[in-house]
């Protein structure tokens, strides 16, 4: 059972901040690895993160070896860390993270403060909503997130509408179709401003395949609808606009990390993932800090996720055993190109290069062909090949920096500039 | 007559639209306010006070339906309003009656002060006289400082800022909390209210006005129309002309996520153009930073779309202010529509053979002058001849504590859980909100009784257990059950 009864306790070892996949996993391995007092706290009722709404399948090969579709993957890590004896508290909500481990923490019975060694922040990632995507129109009911949806209609077999458009062609916008041919919805239309599907093939077939027209180059410029939504405005390539019957939007993707913790206290945020800035062990400005999971950045599976996870917990593992090497002399990775969206980790700290992250992650802003290259105060050093596309995972391996060169690390606050060139068409 | 409003006299519960021999056809008011907005709510707080026997008649399902949803949520002291106009000495009142009022009603109130920056040689001509007239309208604590103590004030703004004039007595409220409290002090103390009731005509026998609306007749001795963006027609309507044209005119807003805060100390004001205040980057009792209003004159009285360009616009006007705002999520996005007329000043106007005063134009500052304009009118209508016992030892209803510097329900024991994470709203403040005469009955009512839904998620983690627990409240529901017969026929 997880509990809503907060332990009278104040100090732990480890606290995780969220229980979805990659918090789970990672208090499950800390346990597994013999640290004494890790507690989850999860503001939902329930923890398993956004899996508890997937209702469809394609969830655990990786973790369990098996498909099980989110909310039974959900359930299963939840098992495996009860078994494993972390303590999860439910309807807890972390308000406030401070320094020196210091967290503000609302639950049923009142606010408290608490203490941990180490804080894990695994509070994960949404989708961009209506306002902050600064959509034209009127201000009906009907316009929401694939999140959203699920959760009505997994969770509460509730649905609150029948014919929306769906807005985005990323992997989660198809989930949207499933989840809608679950509640008897269908979407009148799928439209991208892109002129090519995000998700990779075969997705792209999947429209087509249960009659949802998808119109690709089509941007939403305008809601209509006075209580509900009754149309939306849609516009071509060439600037021509036409109304869209429909009683509901999803607005699928474009997602941003849950990273307002970090963002209204003092861990510092990078702006280009709207995660936390962190290290190669997913360090965070202040290191009593690790973030792991879809916090870090948008957007990973959740099998990615609940395998950082257990990585994390080694690397928190060693730190509090005093293995892990500081933080305070450290090289920053520098994004000088347009077309890089992000890359993760931000900076790495030095000497010791041996543990932690193996690859920098890094995402595009488009379609495009061309030479990565790393430069730094004496010039380029690597370069790499790549075809790349937007919310295409991109893995550059940090050993390929060659780290370990003197060069790199001499001088703390050292940057790593990262520059794309592109192949002519 | 009752003391707290009874739910099966109120018309919108009444199913079938049964006319003229309505529940309410037996008893006279004295007053009947037309308009539920931030001013008609006031007023009818002040004629209850006063003794009066009063009903408010709002056709919306949740009262701020109009103008009053959406403002920047200052209250003006009336440093920068026309000298000698009834707005200024509205403003005045009715700030000095807030500051009055707002412990006993558990208002908040954030006294934050506010800068009109100067970003220009020709904006720092102008402060002088910005002074001057706040001097002339009796706000005398209002003076001009440099840059340095702008800076010490508001580290984060822009170094363009030249000099601003510093009004120290600019405040911040929750705009919709005070309304809901002048209404529920009125219905606490004998006020009645009907919601979803429009009025639609009326008829005046030289005594007393029978008034039509959408759920029956009702009668009173008088009129009061606080029908704000509607105010010009509801006097045509009835009384065959009006003495103003509403001339709605639109202003956007965006909001940013709570984490700005940090950003911004105070209210920063521009030097005024005359015809607007103007864009203003200002911190909410919430704990967020808007940037807003646009003006945007417009034919419509209903329509508040907001507009992506208009939206970047604001951005980059925030941006150049407070260079900091530019990486801050966006949280929120609104328009409200302010019933401008033909005039600068408010268009109040008793029309005492006729039993009818109107209260119209309440323009851009009805927030900060309602308790003022509520005093005014009642003065007016005292000097029709109407006497009666104010109320003794009035009581006082207690605010949802809402704002950041209270404490707030989640902090407190047994509120059922946290619903909504990103503005913290518990299950109790819901179910509150959706009980009692002012009862939630549309998503937007209870946002404005909760703030549910409010945050940078917009809903995104909330909205399925907000489904469920609005379930037969809302005239619109938010959704309906999957497979149940009748509404799921595909
Ligand atoms: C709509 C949507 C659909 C998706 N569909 C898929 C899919 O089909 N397959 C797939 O592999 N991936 C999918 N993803 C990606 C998803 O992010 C990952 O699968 C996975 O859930 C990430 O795990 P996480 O632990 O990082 O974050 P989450 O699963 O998001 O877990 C974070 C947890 O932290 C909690 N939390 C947040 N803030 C606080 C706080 N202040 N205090 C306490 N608790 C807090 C949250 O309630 C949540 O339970 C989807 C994502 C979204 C948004
Ligand atoms: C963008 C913007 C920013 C602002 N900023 C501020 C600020 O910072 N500070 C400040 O003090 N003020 C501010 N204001 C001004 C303030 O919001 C308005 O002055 C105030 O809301 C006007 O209120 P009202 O009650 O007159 O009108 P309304 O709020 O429009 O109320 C009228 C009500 O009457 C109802 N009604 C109409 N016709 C009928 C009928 N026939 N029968 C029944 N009901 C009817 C309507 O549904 C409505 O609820 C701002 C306004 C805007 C738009």
């Amino acid at each position: 059972m997880t509990d809503q009864n907060f332990p009278s306790t104040e100090q732990f070892d480890v606290v995780v901040i969220g229980g979805g996949p990659a918090g789970l996993s990672a208090a499950t391995q800390l346990k597994r690895q013999g640290v004494a007092n890790v507690i989850v706290l999860e503001r939902e009722p329930d923890a398993g993160g956004i899996p508890r709404h997937c209702g469809h399948f394609g969830f655990g090969m990786r973790e369990f070896k098996r498909i099980l579709t989110g909310p039974q993957y959900a359930a299963k890590l939840v098992k495996e860390a009860l078994r494993a004896g972390v303590a999860i508290h439910t309807s807890t909500t972390v308000v406030e993270a401070n320094e020196h481990g210091t967290l503000r923490v609302a639950t049923k019975q009142g606010v408290r403060k608490i203490n941990a060694r180490r804080i894990i922040y695994a509070t994960g990632i949404r989708e961009t909503p209506r306002s902050a995507r600064l959509i034209s129109g009127c201000r009906p009911l009907g316009v929401m997130n694939t999140g959203a949806l699920q959760s009505m209609i997994y969770l509460k077999n509730r649905k609150p509408f029948k014919h929306p458009v769906i807005v985005g062609t990323e992997l989660v916008s198809f989930s949207a179709i499933m989840t809608c041919r679950h509640a008897n919805i269908k979407p009148v239309a799928m439209i991208d401003e892109l002129p090519h599907v995000t998700a990779r093939w075969p997705s792209s077939l999947f429209p087509r395949l249960v009659g949802v027209p998808l119109h690709l180059e089509t941007r939403l410029v305008r809601i209509i609808g006075e209580k509900q939504v009754s149309a939306v405005v849609v516009e071509n390539a060439e600037g021509q606009r036409r109304e869209l019957k429909c009683d509901g939007i999803i607005l699928t993707g474009k997602f941003t990390p849950e990273a307002s913790l970090g963002r209204s206290g003092h861990l510092a945020v990078d702006p280009a993932t709207g995660g936390p800035v962190v290290d190669q062990y997913g360090r965070c400005s202040d290191p009593v800090y690790f973030a792991t999971g879809n916090v870090l950045r948008p957007v990973e599976t959740a099998g990615w996720c609940w395998n950082e996870g257990r990585q994390t917990a080694s690397w928190v593992k060693d730190d509090l055993a005093g293995k892990l090497s500081g933080s305070e002399a450290h090289l920053r990775i520098g994004i000088k190109s347009p077309v890089i969206k992000y890359v993760v980790p931000q900076q790495i700290s030095v000497p010791d290069l041996s543990t932690g992250m193996e690859n920098l992650q890094l995402r595009f802003m488009q379609r495009a062909r061309g030479e990565l290259i790393a430069r730094n105060a004496s010039g380029d050093f690597m370069k790499w090949q790549l075809r790349v596309a937007p919310e295409r995972r991109v893995l550059i391996p940090i050993s390929d920096l060659g780290l370990t060169a003197q060069t790199h690390i001499q001088n703390n606050n050292d940057e790593i500039e990262l520059c794309f060139k592109q192949s002519p068409q | 007559m009752t003391l707290h409003h009874k739910q099966e006299d109120k018309p919108n519960q009444s199913k079938s639209s049964d006319k003229a021999s309505g529940p309410m056809s037996g008893q006279v008011f004295d007053v009947v306010v037309v308009g539920a907005g931030v001013v008609g709510c006031a007023i009818a707080r002040r004629f209850t006070l006063e003794g009066a026997q009063v009903a408010v008649v709002e056709k919306a399902t949740d009262i701020l339906d109009g103008a009053s949803k959406a403002n920047s949520a200052i209250l003006h002291t009336g440093f920068d309003a026309p000298t000698g106009s009834v707005e200024v000495s509205c403003i005045r009142e009715g700030y000095r009656e807030y500051l009055e009022i707002h412990n006993n009603l558990a208002l908040p109130l954030e006294n934050s002060g506010a800068y009109v920056v100067a970003w220009n040689d020709n904006e720092v001509a102008a402060l002088e006289a910005i002074v001057g007239q706040g001097h002339a309208n009796g706000i005398a604590d209002v003076s001009i400082i440099d840059t340095v103590e702008l800076r010490r004030k508001e580290p984060e703004l822009s170094q363009q800022a030249l000099a601003a004039v510093a009004v120290p007595g600019e405040s911040i409220i929750d705009p919709w909390s005070a309304p809901y409290a002048y209404l529920r002090q009125s219905l606490l103390n004998g006020g009645e209210v009907f919601l979803s009731c429009e009025v639609t005509g009326g008829n005046f026998d030289g005594q007393k006005w029978q008034l039509q609306t959408t759920h029956g007749t009702l009668n009173t001795r008088h009129v009061i129309n606080c029908a704000g963006l509607y105010g010009d027609l509801l006097d045509r309507k009835i009384l065959g002309s009006s003495d103003f044209d509403i001339k709605p005119r639109k202003g956007q807003f965006v909001v940013y996520d709570k984490a700005a805060a940090k950003l911004v100390n105070s209210i920063i004001l521009p030097v005024p153009t005359g015809r607007t205040k103007g864009v203003v980057v200002c911190r909410t009792v919430f704990g967020n930073v808007l940037v807003g209003p646009t003006a945007e004159d417009q034919e419509s009285r209903s329509d508040a779309c907001t507009d992506e360009d208009a939206l970047r616009a604001l951005i980059a006007s925030g941006t150049s202010k407070v260079p900091a705002l530019e990486n801050m999520p966006v949280t929120a996005v609104y328009a409200g529509l302010r019933p401008a007329t033909e005039y600068k000043d408010y268009q109040i106007d008793a029309k005492p053979k006729r039993n009818w005063i109107t209260v119209g134009g309440i323009r851009s500052t009805g927030l900060s002058g309602a308790l003022g304009i509520a005093r005014y009118v009642f003065k007016l209508y005292s000097d029709l001849g109407s006497k009666h016992a104010p109320v003794h030892s009035p009581k006082n209803p207690k605010a949802a504590a809402l704002a950041q510097n209270m404490q707030r329900d989640w902090q407190r024991k047994n509120h059922g859980d946290v619903i909504c994470h990103c503005e913290l709203v518990t299950e109790r403040e819901i179910q509150q909100a959706l009980s009692g005469p002012l009862e939630a009955r549309s998503l937007s009512g209870l946002k404005r009784q909760t703030r549910v839904t409010m945050g940078r998620c917009q809903g995104f983690y909330c909205s399925a257990r907000l489904t469920e627990l609005t379930e037969g409240h809302f005239d619109t529901p938010l959704s309906y059950e999957i497979g149940k017969s009748g509404r799921d026929h595909d």
